[in-house]
């Protein structure tokens, strides 16, 4: 029996962290991505599953709560905007070093600073390069309807816990408040105490039984050798998850001259623009990266292959566009558009962009 | 054939039920089994300040909920109308409160309709229905979705301890239909 409902982005995030068995959410309240909490708030699964859903003092309490709860094994995850993501960055460092499993989703808005609470994607460097300090990455996840809001939580939690490590979902204000058709999955009942110890035996503090080897979860070593060994660990995990997680979504692109690479609401907006430049018999399409890291470098390549230009569609300075780049090298001309500090482009000033950088040139 | 797509706008101040409007036109159109989307300017918008709601209605995937040319602008105060008439698309329609609107539209190449529901809703004692005679007039105007469909989008939108309104809300709705009038 599906269970169809009209909700926000951040309500179908609350939904699915209580149906995918999470153990605990740890949040504190920012615009535009509060109705996380307080929708988790309104369904009390403390008196269902037995889902923990506390409000921390900061957005550093709550991601030095994720860092704890994550080290027993158990599935956790907070949600907050742009500036209390940048507060949980030692954090992600930390939990990355540590490599431990746990979801955290951004709704971006305008910055920098504390910025505007209307929508941005000026976290792309954020989420992709410097989520914190030292050599470590998140995998990031771009859901651009309200349906992949809930999906990507299930999925999200998957990787953490195939890979050890932190996974951003990287949304945005537009995405986050605006209301879409959702279908709920049946909910999964959360892990027990048993199959916790069972299934994480290997690295989780779960209270050590006599006689077996205790796990110690860290992210400090103080021999240069030993911690260049996590490093190099880290990084062999990185390249597996390069070549297996890619994901996208090309739209047109097999034929199209000129394409729209854009993700989350301005991959929306760019569909958008792509039917209006179609209906002026124009061949564009649209290439959406849904993981930001890994990011489809090679399928961007190989899927456009016809393209001889490329705009970088998002509401930033031009962030994603130096992984097109990367991407296309010097074939193809590369460009960006989009607007800044809280304003959202529309369908036609992508399409306007387009035209005036690069098919009327 | 052209398929259906309505890209509306409800704009007015916040705590005339905008936000609502627009939800329960979502809701009915998801229950007619077309797609939605609804967009909120959600800004630090309270009871006095200014607030909107994008809604699409299609029979195609949604692609942007963002767009800035209306098939149907709802305009219920005067910055609305300043802001939002010269982006309703040409042939398009524009139905407005007369209600504290000092300075009426003036396109030729839209539909005008006018509803004086503040008015109305007063003298009959439906003051807080009278976003519902504004959702009747328009629907009455642009059948996208049945008033069935609207009064069960109402009933989906509405908590519980308010399901003893939803007669006047109904009552409402079709006072609206026959209260539109073209400008």
């Amino acid at each position: 029996m599906s269970d169809i409902r009209l909700m926000k982005g951040n309500e179908a995030v609350a939904h699915a962290a209580v149906r995918c068995g999470c153990d605990g959410y740890f949040g504190y309240p920012i615009t535009p991505q509060s109705e996380v909490l307080e929708t988790l708030m309104e369904l009390r699964p403390w008196e269902s599953t037995g889902m923990v859903v506390l409000q921390a003092e900061s957005e550093i309490g709550a991601i030095n709560m994720i860092y704890g709860a994550a080290c027993t094994g158990k599935m956790v995850m907070t949600s907050s905007s742009s500036p209390g993501i940048s507060l949980m960055g030692e954090g992600f460092s930390y939990i990355a070093g540590a490599e431990l499993p746990c979801v955290v989703v951004n709704v971006a808005r305008g910055g920098p600073g504390l910025g505007t609470i209307q929508p941005g994607q000026s976290d792309y460097f954020l989420a992709t390069k410097a989520g914190g300090h030292g050599d470590f990455n998140m995998i990031v996840l771009a859901p651009n309807s309200v349906q992949e809001m809930y999906n990507f939580v299930f999925d999200a939690f998957e990787l953490a816990f195939k890979y050890r490590n932190p996974v951003m979902i990287l949304s945005d204000g537009v995405i986050g408040q605006m209301m879409e058709r959702v279908e709920l999955s049946e909910p999964l009942p959360r892990r027990t105490d048993g199959q916790i110890v069972e299934q994480m035996r290997s690295w989780a503090v779960t209270g050590k039984p006599v006689g077996a080897q205790r796990n110690i979860v860290t992210s400090v070593q103080l021999d240069p050798i030993v911690q260049e060994n996590v490093n190099h660990r880290l990084q062999a995990k990185y390249k597996v998850i390069r070549e297996k997680e890619v994901r996208y979504e090309a739209i047109g692109c097999e034929d199209a001259d000129h394409i729209l690479v854009a993700y989350g609401c301005s991959a929306r907006i760019s569909h958008k623009a792509m039917e209006l430049a179609r209906d002026a018999g124009h061949k564009v399409g649209l290439f959406r990266p849904v993981t930001l890291f890994p990011f489809p470098y090679e399928q961007l390549d190989s899927v456009c292959k016809r393209a001889k230009g490329f705009l970088s569609v998002e509401l930033s300075a031009g962030q994603m566009i130096e992984d097109v780049r990367l991407a296309v090298g010097c074939r193809a001309r590369v460009e960006h558009f989009g607007r800044m500090g809280g304003v959202i482009h529309s369908p036609n000033e992508v399409w306007q962009a387009l035209q005036e950088k690069l098919l009327n040139r | 054939m052209k398929t259906m797509q309505e890209e509306m706008i409800i704009a007015g101040f916040g705590g005339q039920g905008v936000l609502s409007m627009g939800k329960i036109l979502a809701y009915s159109g998801m229950m007619q089994g077309y797609n939605v989307s609804w967009m909120p300017a959600y800004g630090p918008e309270q009871r006095g300040g200014t607030a909107n709601v994008t809604v699409v209605v299609s029979e195609r995937p949604v692609s942007s909920p963002i767009v800035q040319e209306y098939d149907t602008a709802i305009i219920l105060n005067q910055q609305s109308m300043d802001k939002f008439e010269p982006m309703v698309k040409p042939g398009g329609i524009l139905i407005y409160d007369t209600n504290g609107i000092t300075r009426h539209p003036s396109r030729s190449d839209i539909a005008i309709y006018t509803i004086d529901a503040t008015a109305e809703a007063a003298t009959r004692g439906l003051s807080r229905m009278f976003n519902m005679m504004i959702l009747g007039g328009y629907l009455a105007v642009k059948p996208i979705v049945t008033l069935d469909s609207a009064i069960k989008g109402l009933a989906k939108s509405l908590p519980e301890r308010l399901h003893r309104t939803l007669p006047d809300n109904e009552k409402a709705m079709r006072l609206g239909g026959e209260l539109i009038r073209k400008a």
